[in-house]
């Protein structure tokens, strides 16, 4: 794999306002926040840290509102109540030419990729390069070869997306993500779907570039045991609330019941196994025998 | 009996509501269309690419459409006009039926099956795919990147098609009108000349399927924008552009005829 630290190299943004110093203050901060759809809770009173450098997942059943939390983030949704804010600034107050300009500093890989089916995989990492950029093309071309090899996949940089297997176009759009070195990476489900081999190289690359971009990145996942090698630090969700956080340490040692069930993996617990019903003994024999 | 009347009734408002919502949220996002259209002709060549899927590849459907319709009307025009001794008049027939009337409609509604469903389908997809999302956290905007040049290269390629289905509509009213039964050839052409008046047929044709233009594809890149981010949802969506645009077709042509030809 090719050294990561050879992403380091900056890519002039158009119309881009580059901060004179580098703040202490965390990159996403969300307070107090929630988000009702349809008159539907979906989340209530979440709090997060998204610290500087580090790596932070968050993980929970699936419908616990993480891919909600991520859309938020990135300004997708606008909060019912509470704020989230990147980089000193709330995401919900931003005007449109605003809230481009703070995207244009995130990255996001979603679940199955998003590459665009129409465009080759090199047209697809230059995207971003032609659309927010006045590179040349000599040196798009060099920026795209580039950010190809650290997934390691140069050489299919003329394949179309429907010749890719579903791990290549998670690295492809993985590729494309970085294309203009984000501060912030927003990984979507990055391990579903994927043979141990190909999630292994996911968790590392996730991991490898973070460190090498210097930004901060978030996993929403359940892929438990791939993901606590590579965080720094944990959120669980359940039902739209952070019901536990901390260090993997911390979290493989929970004696939370939910944490528990969670992380090995048990069949019964907190999250029932049945789905709620009438007794079984009265569905079978009938309310008069039970 | 009153509680099942009382029902249907709040469901037919229901539906009569939802309607007129969604007719709302079509116009605002005609209007959002409008608004970040300026992409589409900075950036020509996404609209040229579009024209050439919309357009391009609709040519051989219009074109053969075109060629059967022309020769239907000749043998059917022919068939009318001899019982009045009139036969030369067949080029007057042929022309004024296909650039007032068959030339916009017919090339809308093969336009809006070929073309309209496509656009629909592939927008509709690109949402199910999250594709138009992972364009929304590029911050690139896909109303202005993917639909305006669609929602464009309907509207220049409909007026072309159009007038090239008259074209072929025309060539095959000769081709059987004169070829095949004999009509004078020169009374076909000169009558012809001397009854298509350029402003009130030729420059009305174009600005109906103009008009239709419009339609069609407003129809599509809505449809498809809004479409259920499902398999099932797509091809509903699909669907719906192919009806509502049919339909739309033919009512604006009623409008439009009314407007244009009433006094002629």
């Amino acid at each position: 794999m090719a050294a990561p630290a050879a992403l380091i190299e900056c890519t002039p943004l158009r119309n881009q306002r580059i901060p004179a110093f580098v703040s202490n203050e965390p990159l996403v901060k969300i307070s107090d926040l929630n988000f009702t759809y349809d008159r539907r809770p979906i989340l209530t009173g979440i709090n997060m840290t998204i610290p500087r450098g580090k790596v932070v997942a968050i993980m929970g059943q699936s419908g616990c509102g993480k891919t909600t939390t991520l859309r938020l983030i990135g300004g997708q949704l606008r909060p019912t109540h509470g704020e989230v804010r990147f980089d000193g600034r709330a995401m919900h107050e931003l005007d449109s030419a605003d809230l481009y300009a703070m995207r244009r500093r995130m990255g996001m890989l979603f679940q199955f990729g998003a590459l665009f089916t129409d465009i080759s995989v090199f047209d697809n990492v230059a995207f971003q390069m032609r659309e927010h950029t006045d590179l040349s093309e000599a040196m798009i071309r060099d920026l795209v070869l580039l950010k190809l090899n650290a997934v390691g996949l140069r050489g299919a940089q003329n394949l179309m997306p429907s010749e890719l297997s579903g791990g290549m176009a998670r690295r492809v759009a993985l590729a494309r993500a970085i294309a203009l070195d984000p501060l912030l990476m927003m990984y979507d489900e990055p391990f579903t779907g994927l043979d141990p081999i190909t999630m292994g190289i996911i968790g590392q690359l996730i991991r490898q570039l973070n460190d090498a971009l210097g930004g901060s990145s978030i996993i929403v996942t359940h892929d438990v045991q791939e993901s606590l090698q590579i965080v720094d630090y944990v959120y669980f969700m359940a039902d739209g609330k952070v019901v536990a956080e901390g260090t993997p340490d911390e979290i493989r040692a929970s004696d939370k019941a939910y944490v528990h069930q969670f992380v090995w993996g048990e069949m019964d617990g907190p999250v029932p196994f049945q789905y709620p019903s009438e007794p079984y003994r009265e569905q079978i024999y009938g309310a008069a025998h039970a | 009996m009153l509680d099942r009347a009382t029902s249907a009734l709040r469901g037919l408002g229901s539906r009569v509501t939802s309607r007129i919502w969604r007719l709302g949220f079509a116009s605002r996002f005609l209007l959002a269309t409008l608004l970040y259209s300026g992409t589409s002709f900075r950036r020509f060549f996404l609209t040229i690419r579009e024209i050439y899927f919309t357009g391009v590849l609709s040519l051989i459907i219009i074109l053969v459409s075109g060629l059967f319709v022309g020769m239907v009307l000749g043998l059917q025009g022919y068939d009318t006009l001899q019982r009045y001794g009139s036969s030369e008049a067949l080029g007057i027939l042929v022309a004024l039926s296909l650039v007032r009337e068959l030339g916009p409609v017919v090339s809308a509604l093969l336009f809006a099956s070929r073309a309209g469903s496509a656009i629909t389908a592939e927008i509709g997809l690109m949402k199910a795919t999250e594709q138009l999302s992972a364009m929304e956290m590029m911050a690139v905007n896909p109303i202005a990147r993917v639909v305006a040049p669609r929602f464009w290269a309907g509207v220049i390629s409909m007026p072309l098609l159009a007038a090239l289905f008259s074209a072929m509509g025309i060539f095959g009213g000769y081709l059987v009108g004169v070829v095949l039964i004999g009509v004078d050839e020169g009374s076909f052409w000169s009558q012809m000349q001397a009854s298509v008046d350029f402003r009130e047929d030729i420059v009305n044709g174009v600005i109906k399927s103009a008009v239709f233009g419009i339609i069609v594809s407003w129809i599509a890149v809505f449809e498809g924008y809004d479409s259920e981010p499902t398999a099932e949802g797509v091809s509903g969506a699909t669907t719906r552009t192919v009806v509502t645009s049919s339909l739309a077709i033919l009512a604006a042509d009623f409008i439009l005829t009314a407007f244009m030809f009433r006094g002629a």
